[in-house]
């Protein structure tokens, strides 16, 4: 077939790129490698836009035992025992098919784990939708929620924590990112890298059909109205499947005859085959027609591009494939040797023992393009609305008030999505969903491993820096919060096209952002994923930059849990609320316009406090300790109220406008409770912080006062019962 | 006392009954590969909660014809201890060894939380550690838990007390609202008429330590234990 100027354009290419295509192959490249060369050099596998200003992120530490560039990082948590994780998006499928792209999402993270040699062990998820008022949303909210839960309950691993955002931004373009945790024997860990020329390729899992041709290049593009039609693109998941792959794959591991193992996700065979072969400096050779088929007459080009789902590729230690062959058959899984690691260093494809297609495996990979694309600060940005300037009246009345913000989809319990999830089987989840962070018991040891995902898309609008810096810090709050010390953070940065100078701007300021945080709160990046493109019909997500961060619990009896435990005890703000309602959710609830500036954060000061938070879990000073976020202290204290059903009696000072002080969405502030006899020594050890006692936990009535002025009085039942019943009344008439 | 935890293609459950068995209450146990047909002199066979070859076709429905099924069956023709767990619930309904069949949750979501169950009977090989009426906090993970059966055969149940364990409040009161999946009568647990034969929706592995929000899950495992010795 003749390769045609309309050809390279509906792989997604430039002229320009097919230029560089011909020039490193020294001749036309046929069909099956224009193909190739497509989904290699596609944005999704190449990061051609990013990669030059993810180089800006820390990623080395003392803790880091691999960082970006695999399958997942890796981390060192002691006991001989590293954490493997990472986070990718699924944001392009879950719009035109919302159930199977989200499932396909979980199953393609969950794989990147084991791929490493590691026994997953938690998932977790952010997600992003439009308003819930327009049911095509709530359609959308559904199929993600269930896509999710009917993977991961299947598979056995427990979905125990996430955040969820609702922005009209998204109405189109909803966002899923899945993370993952693993663990493994700090030494054992497996790399997606080919070796010993020889050596066998294996080929396991389901049999290869005609779905997913070409998603890498769906997910490079913007959509429009007819992105319905690429429904058959979006891959169907079998977690079912997959749960005997892992099973399969762990077991195989152990018996020290495999030397490389990657996963077959976005541009299935072609990827894992190149990727594995560069970054093994090894060649490989496949003979198409040993591929396991699901369908009749595929063509070479359908072979190398299908993303059909749960697929590996193995690199079997030569004369020891039958070891491993044995333990897949043992697990009725298909198995097949479909090639070698050869000499030189080109990717050669066979089908019927006729060479189809030669391409040197650096030329797909390392030596894609890479774009330092233009980037200007956009107009919106001197145009947005100062908070200051929007005239909203002091509410008359605050129960409510708090009634409201409590049952606003932006604030109101989770319960509805996280109890469609298996969040409890491997038995390790110490604190049920719903808490500052998750946190699961590491068994066999005393210890702990804390997860939490985090990002404010309205803030990184406001401003992409301090957003990205915000989420940081906030993800790391939330762990500390729970008693555990943040060691690593993975990222999944979303944003819209890169081709527009003010999105690449958006993102650059991000990594930025992103960058300087993670090196005050000492979590390098292991690794994360872009996704680029997420535009419908020319309007684009707000930049979503999400992080999540790991951090290890060294005594599982010091976890905090973020509510109040017992009447009596003393409850304390610490750090200090300013006026800061720049893209808070109470200015979200009241219908007025994005708004600026977003709330400031002092990295160092978010440090000092977070340090200063640990010494007092270790030293047993406090009961809870819950972060302040989206909903300020109001929702903050409620939320500290609501697991046990608790109430607070609080009288606060403050020059701040009521309602200004109770919603404000300052960062650095922590809500924790104290036992009287713990008062004295826990007032010592703060004595360099900024500290307000609010009041004291009570039985029933939720009571805040603010300079002397009684604002709410309310049973805590009654509030508790519009929070956690909000989103049944959405999805359960 | 010995353990056998089965392990079919697509249990989920197995690793964490094994180590509430083992390494929580220090029995032996051991692993059953569901093409293997030896029990391993076991005292007690558990059928684990997961999704046994996917729940393709219908919960059960394929794994009742694991090899090992059959020696289960003996197992329990003997009068030895066989219990199901969720999907190891739905197992023995489908092999014919547990009354019943299970309907999709009325609510039609999969649903995990933590539930009460009230013992309705301590009588039993699974319940005699626990009092009389007692209340236990055990948490709940399934989209098929809906317990049906006919009226004739529930009346059997009822009359042959069957029934070992309804959804209550915490208080015990057996109540609509307690119940979390439309099951008929609010049940959650039943046994065979010869009593040597259970299964229950709830997960008492998930509930057998402190760190887990309830350690009432022990009461079961318990009574077995204290069976056999």
């Amino acid at each position: 077939m003749e390769i045609t100027l309309d050809l390279i354009e509906s792989h997604g290419l430039t002229t320009e790129e097919y230029e560089q295509i011909r020039k490193r192959l020294g001749r036309e490249p046929n069909l099956t490698e224009l193909g190739i060369f497509s989904v290699m050099w596609s944005e999704h596998c190449s990061y051609k836009s990013s990669r030059l200003h993810l180089k800006r992120l820390p990623t080395q530490g003392p803790q880091v035992l691999q960082g970006p560039g695999e399958n997942a990082g890796v981390i060192d948590i002691g006991d001989g025992l590293a954490a493997v994780f990472k986070m990718e998006s699924h944001n392009h499928p879950s719009l035109i098919e919302p159930f199977e792209g989200a499932a396909t999402g979980v199953g393609g993270i969950i794989r990147d784990i084991f791929t490493m040699g590691a026994r997953p062990i938690a998932l977790l998820n952010s997600l992003r939708f439009g308003p819930l008022e327009d049911t095509a949303n709530q359609l959308i909210m559904e199929g993600v929620v269930a896509g999710i839960a009917g993977y991961g309950n299947c598979i056995g691993i427990p979905t125990v924590g996430g955040e969820i955002q609702f922005q009209e931004a998204y109405s189109h373009n909803p966002l899923v990112n899945v993370f993952c945790l693993g663990i493994a024997p700090a030494h054992e860990i497996f790399l997606a890298r080919a070796s010993g020329v020889g050596n066998a390729l294996i080929y396991v899992g389901a049999k290869t059909g005609r779905d997913g041709i070409h998603g890498v290049t769906m997910a490079s593009e913007e959509f429009s109205e007819d992105s319905e039609s690429k429904r058959p693109n979006v891959q169907v998941g079998d977690p079912f499947l997959e749960k005997l792959l892992l099973e399969a794959c762990l077991e195989a591991m152990k018996t020290g005859a495999v030397v490389g193992i990657q996963d077959m996700g976005g541009a299935g065979l072609t990827c894992s085959t190149c990727e594995m072969g560069s970054r093994g400096e090894v060649g490989v050779e496949i003979e198409l027609a040993r591929v396991p088929q699901r369908e009749e007459k595929m063509t070479p080009y359908e072979i190398m591009l299908s993303e059909s789902q749960e697929r590996m590729l193995l690199v079997a230690e030569k004369g020891r494939q039958e070891e491993v062959l044995e333990i897949f058959q043992k697990w009725d899984l298909d198995a097949v040797v479909i090639g070698e690691v050869s000499e030189g260093h080109d990717l050669t494809v066979y089908d019927q023992g006729s060479k189809i297609a030669q391409m040197p495996n650096k030329a797909l990979t390392e030596e894609a393009p890479v774009y330092d694309r233009p980037a200007q600060r956009p107009a919106y940005l001197d145009e947005l609305p100062r908070w200051q300037d929007l005239d909203f009246p002091e509410p008359s009345d605050y129960n409510t008030l708090l009634q409201e913000i409590v049952s606003s989809p932006h604030l109101c319990s989770r319960r509805w999505v996280f109890q469609q999830y298996d969040h409890m089987v491997q038995t390790n989840t110490a604190i049920l969903p719903g808490s500052d962070a998750a946190v699961l018991r590491l068994k066999g040891t005393s210890s702990g491993l804390a997860v939490s995902l985090d990002g404010n898309s309205r803030y990184t609008y406001l401003d992409p820096r301090m957003g990205a810096m915000l989420a940081v810090a906030e993800s790391c709050r939330n762990v500390v919060c729970c008693g555990a010390r943040p060691l690593g953070a993975t990222n999944c940065l979303n944003f819209g096209s890169p081709e527009n100078p003010e999105v690449m701007w958006q993102f650059i300021e991000s990594v930025e952002g992103i960058s300087q945080a993670c090196e005050v709160f000492a979590t390098p990046i292991t690794g994360g994923n872009v996704s680029f493109y997420n535009e419908t019909n020319g309007a684009a997500i707000l930049p979503t930059p999400i992080l999540g961060i790991v951090g290890k619990l060294e005594d599982l009896k010091q976890i905090r849990e973020s509510f109040f435990q017992k009447v009596g005890d003393s409850v304390y703000l610490l750090g200090e609320t300013r006026a800061e309602l720049g893209g808070s959710a109470y200015l979200e609830h009241l219908g007025l316009p994005l708004s600026g500036p977003c709330p400031a954060l002092d990295l160092n000061q978010e440090k000092a406090l977070q340090d200063k938070l640990l010494d007092l879990i270790a030293l047993e000073c406090i009961e809870s300790a819950h972060d302040v976020s989206e909903g300020g202290l109001l929702l903050s204290l409620a939320e500290c109220c609501f697991p046990r059903t608790l109430g607070l009696t609080m009288e606060a000072s403050t020059p701040l406008r009521p309602d200004h002080y109770l919603l404000s969405e300052s960062p650095s502030r922590i809500v924790v409770s104290v036992r009287k006899e713990k008062e004295e020594e826990f007032l010592k050890r703060v004595s360099d912080l900024d500290v307000h006692k609010l009041g004291e936990v009570t039985d029933e009535i939720f009571q805040v006062s603010v300079n002397e002025q009684s604002l709410i009085s309310v049973p805590i039942t009654r509030i508790f019962q519009v929070w956690n019943s909000f989103l049944d009344g959405v999805f359960e008439h | 006392m010995k353990f056998g935890v089965v392990i079919f293609p697509g249990s989920n459950c197995d690793h964490d009954t094994h180590h509430v068995l083992k390494s929580v209450l220090g029995q032996e146990t051991v692993f059953l590969w569901h093409q293997d047909t030896d029990l391993q002199d076991v005292d007690t066979v558990i059928l684990p909660g997961g999704f046994a070859y996917g729940d393709y076709l219908r919960c059960g429905a394929i794994a009742k014809f694991s090899p090992i099924l059959e020696s289960v069956r003996r197992h329990a023709q003997d009068g030895k201890l066989v219990v199901g767990i969720c999907n190891g619930f739905q197992i023995l309904q489908e092999a014919g060894l547990l009354p019943g069949v299970m309907l999709r949750n009325a609510g039609l979501r999969f649903v995990c939380r933590h539930v009460w169950l009230r013992t309705e009977n301590n009588q039993t090989l699974f319940t005699n550690a626990c009092q009389e009426g007692q209340v236990l906090k055990i948490p709940i993970a399934h989209n098929e838990g809906n317990f049906f059966i006919s009226k004739q055969e529930l009346a059997e149940l009822q009359e042959n007390q069957q029934i070992v364990f309804r959804y209550s409040d915490a208080q015990g009161d057996v109540i609509p609202e307690a119940n979390p999946n439309g099951s008929i009568d609010s049940i959650a647990g039943v046994m065979n008429r010869q009593g040597n034969v259970m299964g229950m929706m709830p997960h008492p592995e998930r509930a057998s330590e402190a760190l887990l929000n309830s350690e009432d899950g022990r009461f079961i495992f318990k009574s077995m234990i204290n069976r056999v010795h």
